[in-house]
């Protein structure tokens, strides 16, 4: 746990610094720790769901990484908010809910689960519900991978328009992924 | 869509970001709350008239020492329930101090006063005023406050918006403190003590609805 606790804390340090092959290291690992967390809370006939709530975590932490604290240890940031996504999931579909510890970190990298299935969200479908700006921009620098710079060029935006429709963007997404799993 | 992609989509050219911002986010809106608060206290009550004297500018300074220290503990805590997991961190003891310390300043006032007088010092004169007018100016700093908060990650939210409405309550009390005319330490470990408290209350109901994300 103290050894995963140090690489992951380590990842995401350097990704909060816009390190991004730390923070495609890190985020794979979660998507891991994250699916087998939820498979091991949820009952069989959820389990078309557990990949649906990874990716929703997965959105939320990255959306919401301005709140890891690097004075704190990294592992409870992302279990709180494994445990608040698994509430308002339970919440959602079932009511009322028993009672989760919030000291129980050390569960969320219990189990590592690479059987990875699809979500029932679709890409092309979600951004199409973003403004056609906001979607350029996500479309070059997320997608495509190209700089800043270069997706200004080419959508004819500034730079600075670029980045705050990227940022914007991925909050949309996950806004839109968390909304439209309410009911 | 397979959850690979969406950790490529996600890290592709990812942006720094700063640790620091919940902090600040929070106090620019509790700092802009406190101005139209301070603004609106102004605009329909004005400072207290009795300025030239000094028991008066003695009431200021212990009113503004009493809800300054719950602003700037509510302020403190905010910081850490915005964080998933602060709620943890949070220390309800240090959270009930300022309150704790006005009841035994209140009963050791009391203590030296005439049975007679207690009513007086307890009820003082506008105590409507005072539990009318501080909920109603909190109203403004809570939106604010409110508003960064969902920006932030608690995962508390009754926690979060109990503690936004303290926040809130306690920064409209100060506005208020600089009109009110009612000097005696019972009251002011009554009704501002009161008047704070039901700011929690509310912004804990409402925080649980306003908050998810």
């Amino acid at each position: 746990m103290d050894t995963i606790e140090g690489e992951l804390k380590g990842l995401m340090q350097a990704s909060l610094g816009g390190d991004e092959a730390a923070y495609r290291n890190v985020l794979g690992r979660l998507s891991r720790y994250l699916r087998g967390y939820y498979r091991a809370r949820l009952a069989a006939q959820s389990a078309p769901d557990i990949e649906d709530l990874v990716q929703e975590t997965l959105l939320a932490i990255h959306v919401r990484r301005h709140t890891y604290d690097p004075a704190q240890p990294f592992t409870p940031w992302v279990y709180a908010i494994a445990r608040y996504k698994l509430i308002d999931y339970l919440r959602r579909t079932r009511g009322p809910v028993k009672s989760l510890p919030i000291d129980d970190a050390k569960e969320i990298a219990a189990r590592d689960d690479h059987l990875a299935s699809e979500s029932t969200f679709d890409l092309n479908q979600l951004l199409g519900q973003l403004s056609p700006k906001v979607r350029d921009a996500i479309r070059y620098v997320k997608l495509d991978g190209l700089s800043v710079a270069e997706a200004a060029a080419r959508g004819g935006m500034s730079e600075s328009a670029v980045k705050v429709n990227v940022h914007r963007g991925m909050k949309t997404l996950s806004a839109l992924i968390a909304k439209g799993r309410r009911p | 869509m397979k959850t690979d992609d969406l950790v490529r989509i996600i890290s592709t050219n990812v942006e720094a970001v700063s640790y620091r911002e919940p902090q600040r986010m929070i106090l620019i809106s509790a700092g802009l709350g406190a101005v139209t608060a301070l603004v609106a206290m102004l605009l329909f009550l004005g400072v207290r008239t009795d300025l030239s004297e000094l028991r008066a500018w003695q009431f200021i300074m212990v009113k503004s020492a009493f809800t300054g220290a719950i602003i700037g503990i509510s302020l403190a805590n905010l910081t850490r329930i915005a964080r998933p997991g602060g709620e943890r961190r949070v220390s309800i003891a240090l959270g009930l101090l300022p309150f704790v310390g006005a009841l035994i300043v209140a009963i050791a006032s009391l203590s030296i006063t005439p049975l007679s007088e207690w009513k007086a010092m307890i009820i003082g004169q506008y105590w409507l005023l005072c539990l009318l007018c501080i909920p109603l100016n909190a109203i403004v700093p809570f939106a604010a406050i409110i508003w960064v908060m969902r920006k932030l990650a608690p995962t508390n939210l009754m926690l979060a918006g109990a503690m936004a409405g303290r926040t809130a309550g306690s920064i409209s009390a100060f506005a208020y403190s600089l009109h009110c005319t009612d000097d005696s330490f019972p009251f002011i470990a009554l009704w501002y003590s009161l008047t704070i408290a039901l700011c929690a209350v509310l912004g804990g109901l409402v925080g649980q609805r306003l908050l998810r994300w």
